[in-house]
């Protein structure tokens, strides 16, 4: 099992005749994924590496019904695509395109609430549940991901793309494979937070722990710890918080977009003690995450 | 980008609403003339894109013309909170009746558009608890009875409440027609006719939407001019990132220390500076690159890094890769230190970063004698294991 994506999950790739998203097409596809169609206004008839390309969602889910739409348009063009896709039934967006106008970006969530769809990023890598599929382009060429990414029952949730990577790699050679990891995306606003997959991990019975990455700004780590205080979760669940140095430089903006720390509101010093008053084990290296794992699971047994 | 308040007044008063009477001088010698004009009882306000202007000194209340010029020399000729005064705004002073505080903003974690008003305009306003906050949605046209539901909540009553309503549907209107982030009113006066007047004005605008704003861009020349600014050194960065498509070099910023770093982007700068200091080490700079950058990039990146003159070493570190070279990176880095006439074995202090082309990256460096940390070495390790030689 696995959250989101599945080895059957049908990816319908809008933007499919771009550089970067043939690329991960054709690599995705060598992972195992089923890329049934991609969309690209204007190329309709036109194949990437094999996938027929039409001009319009409704053509392409018409001829090949699909279960998410992987957003890799330019960023003036994301909001028109996640429209189409939602007015053609898809119910998970993944999003990699960054750098979307504010606007944009709440539009988009409006119209996914609107349709009772499940909208992952912007600015995500996008979902991989390892030895399954891949929606997106975590972990690069299909040989690289089969070195980082194993099968597994660890469920990874990441606000850096690159991160989640370097974190299912250390997993990988500490022994742990993973489930499902999610790269949520690093700008301010994005459709999915920690609080809206635990309980997915939490009913999937493959997943034994979580990992989270965490950076300064925002306040889902916050929102997670009251979650955990209200419902307690099955799941044990080891954080890295990123950033402290930034508490020493506030007001100065580092990192991702979302990574804005005003005052003391979204510091990780302050995410840190907040997760761990709610039973988080917050890993003080990046390194110590398996080690932290390792006796949680054991405990948990 | 921050907006002057000179200019923010000027779009929000072609768009119906009610600006006091002033005028933009960038002399003592003006601002007499202009504070004349305006019957001599005025303020004169600093124009610096940054809020708290009022607590920073940046604004002035003069009784006539002649205090009007002292006040504007003075303000011209020292910096208000960090930004030098390159003008100042002469405006009228209105009698308030009353003044509230209103904005109107996205909240990110709420995930809506937001009208904010309290009954506490001013200076403190941040620090009040009784702040009225109001959801819309962005993407349906806007009634005015949202903006009439804040102004009941504030206590309003009458034309001040019907006024104050109409008011803040219009500047909700402007956040989306201007795509701005932030667009906030502090204070919003009431006159004794039952006026509102926007006696200020911070407007914030969204730089990912700068492409389809630019007939609004190429009017506001004054506060573009403020948000051109940058050191040398991040200006040099921006030059070499833009004169290549390929990859991305993100914000250099300079930290004073001995040890210039090379690093991944996103999550994983905020890690490895972390683990930097950590392990006691003083960094140069904070740096990104991320996608795939290309060697003419990361060797020009390298020389400027390894050009200031704190720095003695280089770390190139980065996360397990998706999408860069590591052949590419290995190879700008070395190059980079080649041109300057170094030896890269005493630069290159640690070099970890484990993807693709990695075996290939790893036989550039060996030839010229150093070390390549791959994917079974954390981030960390690679960190610790740096030797600092003073």
């Amino acid at each position: 099992m696995a959250i989101l994506a599945h080895a059957g999950t049908r990816i319908l790739v809008q933007g499919i005749t771009g550089r970067e998203a043939a690329t991960f097409t054709l690599e995705s596809i060598r992972y195992g994924a089923q890329i049934v169609a991609g969309v690209t206004p204007g190329k309709g008839g036109q194949q990437v590496h094999g996938v027929p390309v039409y001009d319009t969602v409704a053509g392409a889910v018409a001829a090949h019904p699909a279960d998410a739409a992987l957003i890799s348009v330019p960023a003036p063009m994301v909001l028109d695509a996640v429209c189409e896709a939602l007015a053609n039934g898809l119910k998970l967006v993944v999003i990699v395109t960054e750098r979307l106008p504010r606007y944009d970006g709440l539009a988009l969530l409006e119209a996914a609430r609107a349709a009772g769809a499940r909208v992952v990023g912007p600015n995500s890598l996008g979902v991989i549940s390892p030895g399954q599929t891949r929606v997106g382009m975590a972990g690069g060429d299909a040989a690289s991901v089969r070195m980082a990414y194993q099968p597994g029952s660890i469920g990874v949730v990441s606000r850096s793309g690159g991160m989640m990577t370097e974190i299912a790699n250390l997993l990988t050679h500490n022994g742990f494979g993973q489930s499902t990891c999610v790269s949520i995306g690093g700008d301010p606003l994005i459709g999915t937070r920690f609080v809206d997959l635990l309980p997915l991990y939490e009913a999937d019975p493959a997943t034994l722990g979580l990992v989270l990455f965490c950076e300064p700004g925002g306040n889902m780590e916050e929102r997670l710890a009251e979650r955990l205080h209200a419902q307690p979760s099955r799941l044990p669940i080891v954080a890295f918080v990123a950033g402290r140095f930034a508490d020493r430089n506030p007001g100065v903006r580092f990192g991702h977009a979302g990574a804005l720390v005003q005052g003391l509101d979204g510091s990780p010093a302050r995410k840190i003690a907040i997760l761990r008053e709610a039973g988080v084990l917050v890993a003080d290296k990046l390194q110590h995450i398996p080690g932290l794992l390792r006796e949680a699971i054991k405990a948990e047994a | 980008m921050n907006v002057l308040e000179a200019d923010a007044k000027t779009l929000l008063a072609e768009q119906g609403l009610r600006v006091p009477a002033g005028q933009v001088v960038v002399s003592a010698a003006e601002a007499e003339a202009a504070a004349t004009k305006l019957g001599g009882r005025v303020v004169v306000k600093a124009q610096v894109p940054a809020s708290g202007r009022m607590k920073a000194g940046g604004i002035r209340f003069a009784a006539n013309a002649a205090e009007a010029a002292q006040a504007a020399g003075e303000l011209l000729a020292a910096p208000v909170k960090g930004f030098p005064v390159y003008s100042v705004l002469i405006e009228q002073r209105l009698e308030a009746a009353a003044e509230v505080y209103v904005g109107v903003t996205y909240d990110n974690q709420a995930q809506t558009a937001t009208l904010l008003g309290s009954r506490a305009g001013g200076i403190e306003v941040e620090s009040e608890q009784q702040i009225v906050r109001r959801a819309f949605p962005i993407s349906a046209p806007l009634s005015d009875y949202v903006g009439r539901e804040v102004a009941a909540a504030l206590g309003l009553e009458g034309r001040a409440l019907v006024q104050l309503g109409s008011t803040l549907t219009h500047l909700a209107r402007c956040l989306v027609r201007w795509d701005a982030m932030l667009l906030e009113i502090n204070p919003l006066i009431l006159d004794a006719q039952g006026q509102w007047w926007l006696a200020d004005a911070h407007l914030e605008l969204d730089d990912e939407a700068a492409y389809r704003q630019v007939a609004l861009l190429a009017r506001l020349g004054a506060s573009r001019r403020y948000r051109d600014q940058r050191s040398e050194f991040e200006r040099k960065a921006a030059e070499i990132d833009s004169a290549d498509h390929r990859g991305v070099a993100g914000r250099l910023v300079p930290f004073g220390g001995n040890l210039g770093l090379l690093i991944g982007g996103g999550g994983a700068s905020l890690t490895i500076m972390d683990a930097v200091l950590d392990a006691g080490l003083k960094p140069a700079n904070y740096c990104e690159i991320g996608g795939n950058p290309s060697v003419w990039k990361i060797k020009e990146l390298t020389k400027l890094i390894l050009s200031q003159p704190s720095v003695e070493r280089l770390a190139v570190i980065m996360n397990v890769v998706s999408n860069t070279r590591v052949d590419l990176v290995a190879r700008g880095v070395i190059k980079g230190i080649l041109e300057l006439g170094r030896e890269p074995r005493e630069v290159i202090a640690a070099f970890r970063i484990p993807g693709s082309w990695e075996t290939e990256g790893q036989a550039v460096l060996k030839h010229y004698g150093v070390p390549f940390f791959g994917r079974t070495t954390t981030i960390d390790q690679a960190i610790e294991a740096i030797e600092w030689r003073s």
